[in-house]
């Protein structure tokens, strides 16, 4: 087993909102290998973005709050590092790339301003040096005639080409660890394609480990290794890819995959999850997926399920493999 | 036929006005949709599906008059709707409904519920008294899988896929034959949008409704249709039975298309782009097909002639030179 670059421990963040309190993640614990990608695949509002920006220690406080657990990347506690360490940390060793490339980027610079900020920061290149490295990146993540291209502003390109300079700006330090929440989410499915190309070729080539957030089990089933599926702030299941889609062991994961229809056959209905998510305000008690779940128990109202190992390297929290 | 759609144009004039004249800009021309033709027959489903910015929501508009197309027919049950006069228009309107993508913006939300069902019937004078709409309301809500409760509500009371169903039962609330949805589940979760796609079926059969399906997500498309049309760039490359296009796709586009789809399945290819290239522009296009530059069977005639739509069989039809 490669070593882990990051480790997550019962992490629980919650809002304080003057309508009350929030808890957007709850016990979420997972590890990432060096060189492993990680899918945190879940609906909208299930906690995914909320535990990468925690990461980043980009939680604005208040109204945020990281109430419990450990972030513990490469042994040591993000959480507990000051505010130059964390400047220090970002874009150097964990970088992010956003799902909206024209809101993360800058409009009033051009890109090859935005990115030797970046370079000259993290790394003290000279101006000179570092316009020849955004060249070098704008290349390497096949933006064609990058020595036009360098003085040009985000508004004069496409959707993925801006998501390609994105991509190279969190390239640029050389980060060992790459968060991309939903990056292909606001992209054409022939766009996404060549997006998702990239990403996997360049965390192959440079050796990186991968946080890859998204909603679609598609885009996951092709580039990670390994999922965690996050309902209601929770982590519900977690295993190899293939496992997971193979056979699914909590009752939300398999409700999601009958739920999507599919490319290759025609059914005249599909069976979805019935009900909609609970309100994260006023969480049902037990298990979150209770009111909606089609094996609900007693004990799944009263009682939250554990994140077990119900197979080898899968866990799942559910009350069924409690069972006997 | 329900709907039969004939060299189907809007192009939109850049730089028109007299401050870009003043400064010498070059008037350009937009071709958002460009000569297309298709049919719905009655109580089908035809899917409409490419990128953004291909057309499809243009179309939309087109069919539903809400702008006026540069050339071409709109004929419902044969009577060309462009030739309507206003009123007839507003009366026609009726049988032509809408369901939008975003039903966080296409619901009032200073209105209750009740009103905003209520008043498609009371402008087009289907039920007379106000307890008759009340019925009709608490019956279309039941239909589209709310509860009577919901009646006297606001928009913001309710969830995203909750609100779907509001717009659905909107566009039921006047008997209409035709229903467009543009994009009306691609702003939900997937498991609330198979409870979404599960009713636009169970509403097709109860009522014998006839879809203009329109969607970027080929699975959705090919669950929903029972026949597709894959637009680029304004044109329509290829029509055909939804199984035959998705089993064995003939224009290189609609090939390319399928082939990015990431499939929610390891065991699948991975997704692929074979093409060259970002989307062409509409706008000045050159002559010739629209995917020159981009295609991998392209020859010279490509780049000259612009290929039209033309029957293989089966009920399918192509624009490409090289099949």
């Amino acid at each position: 087993m490669a070593e882990t670059v990051l480790e997550l421990d019962d992490l629980t963040v919650r809002f304080r909102l003057r309508r009350g309190d929030l808890t957007a993640v709850d016990g979420v614990s997972f590890s990432i290998a060096r060189g492993e990608t990680f899918g945190l695949v879940g609906e909208s509002g299930s906690g995914k973005s909320v535990t990468a920006r925690a990461i980043m220690r980009l939680i604005p406080d208040p109204p945020g709050e990281i109430q419990r657990g450990r972030i513990l990347f490469e042994g040591n506690n993000v959480l507990e590092r000051s505010d130059a360490e964390m400047r220090a940390l970002r874009g150097r060793h964990i970088a992010m790339v956003f799902q909206e490339p024209m809101s993360a980027l800058n409009p009033v610079f051009t890109v090859c301003e935005q990115i030797s900020d970046a370079l000259r920061t993290n790394l003290g290149v000279t101006k000179k040096e570092a316009r020849e490295r955004v060249i070098e990146l704008l290349a390497l993540v096949g933006i064609p005639s990058p020595q036009q291209r360098v003085d040009s502003y985000v508004h004069e390109f496409s959707g993925g080409m801006r998501q390609r300079v994105m991509l190279a700006m969190a390239l640029s330090c050389n980060p060992g660890f790459l968060i991309a929440d939903e990056p292909t989410t606001a992209l054409d499915v022939t766009i996404q394609a060549t997006i998702l190309e990239l990403i996997t070729s360049m965390i192959n080539r440079l050796g990186m480990s991968l946080l890859f957030i998204t909603h679609n089990l598609g885009v996951v089933a092709h580039s990670c290794d390994t999922i965690g599926v996050m309902y209601a702030s929770h982590m519900v299941e977690r295993g190899k890819t293939r496992d997971i889609f193979a056979n699914p062991q909590h009752p939300y994961t398999v409700g999601l995959l009958n739920s999507i229809p599919r490319l290759d056959t025609q059914s005249k209905y599909l069976t979805p999850i019935q009900g909609s998510v609970c309100s994260m305000m006023d969480p049902p008690a037990g298990c979150k997926f209770h009111p909606r779940c089609t094996h609900a128990m007693d004990i799944c109202r009263q009682k939250s399920p554990e994140f077990r190992e119900v197979a080898p390297g899968h866990f799942a929290a559910c009350h069924l493999h409690n069972r006997g | 036929m329900l709907l039969e759609v004939r060299g189907l144009t809007k192009h939109f004039r850049l730089n028109g006005d007299i401050y870009s004249k003043i400064a010498g800009e070059k008037t350009q021309l937009l071709k958002a949709v460009d000569g297309i033709d298709f049919h719905i027959r009655k109580g089908e489903t035809l899917g409409l599906v490419g990128e953004s910015g291909c057309g499809k929501s243009t179309t939309a508009r087109l069919v539903t008059r809400l702008i006026e197309p540069t050339a071409g027919e709109v004929r419902l049950k044969d009577e060309d709707l462009l030739a309507f006069s206003s009123k007839r228009m507003k009366e026609t309107r009726k049988d032509i409904q809408l369901v939008f993508q975003d039903p966080y913006s296409s619901l009032n939300p200073r209105k209750t519920i009740m009103h905003i069902l209520s008043r498609p019937m009371e402008i087009h004078g289907l039920a007379r008294t106000w307890a008759e709409r009340r019925e009709k309301v608490l019956d279309l809500l039941q239909r589209v899988g709310l509860s009577a409760e919901h009646i006297d509500r606001y928009p913001h009371e309710f969830s995203g896929g909750q609100r779907q169903r509001i717009a659905i039962a909107r566009a039921l609330s006047v008997d209409p034959e035709l229903v467009i949805g543009d994009e009306p589940v691609s702003a939900l979760d997937v498991s609330i949008q198979a409870q979404i796609l599960n009713l636009f079926r169970d509403l097709q059969e109860e009522f014998g409704l006839t879809y203009l399906f329109i969607a970027h997500d080929l699975s959705v498309i090919r669950h929903i249709s029972d026949r597709v049309a894959v637009m680029y760039v304004g044109k329509i490359v290829e029509t055909g039975p939804a199984a035959a296009l998705f089993e064995n796709p003939l224009h290189p586009y609609t090939k390319a298309l399928l082939a990015a789809v990431p499939e929610a399945d390891p065991g699948k290819a991975p997704p692929k782009l074979t093409l060259k290239g970002e989307v062409s522009t509409p706008i000045d296009p050159p002559p010739g097909c629209r995917l020159c530059g981009r295609c991998p069977r392209e020859t010279a005639i490509c780049a000259q002639i612009e290929p039209p739509l033309v029957d293989v069989g089966g009920d399918r039809q192509v624009a490409c030179h090289n099949l």
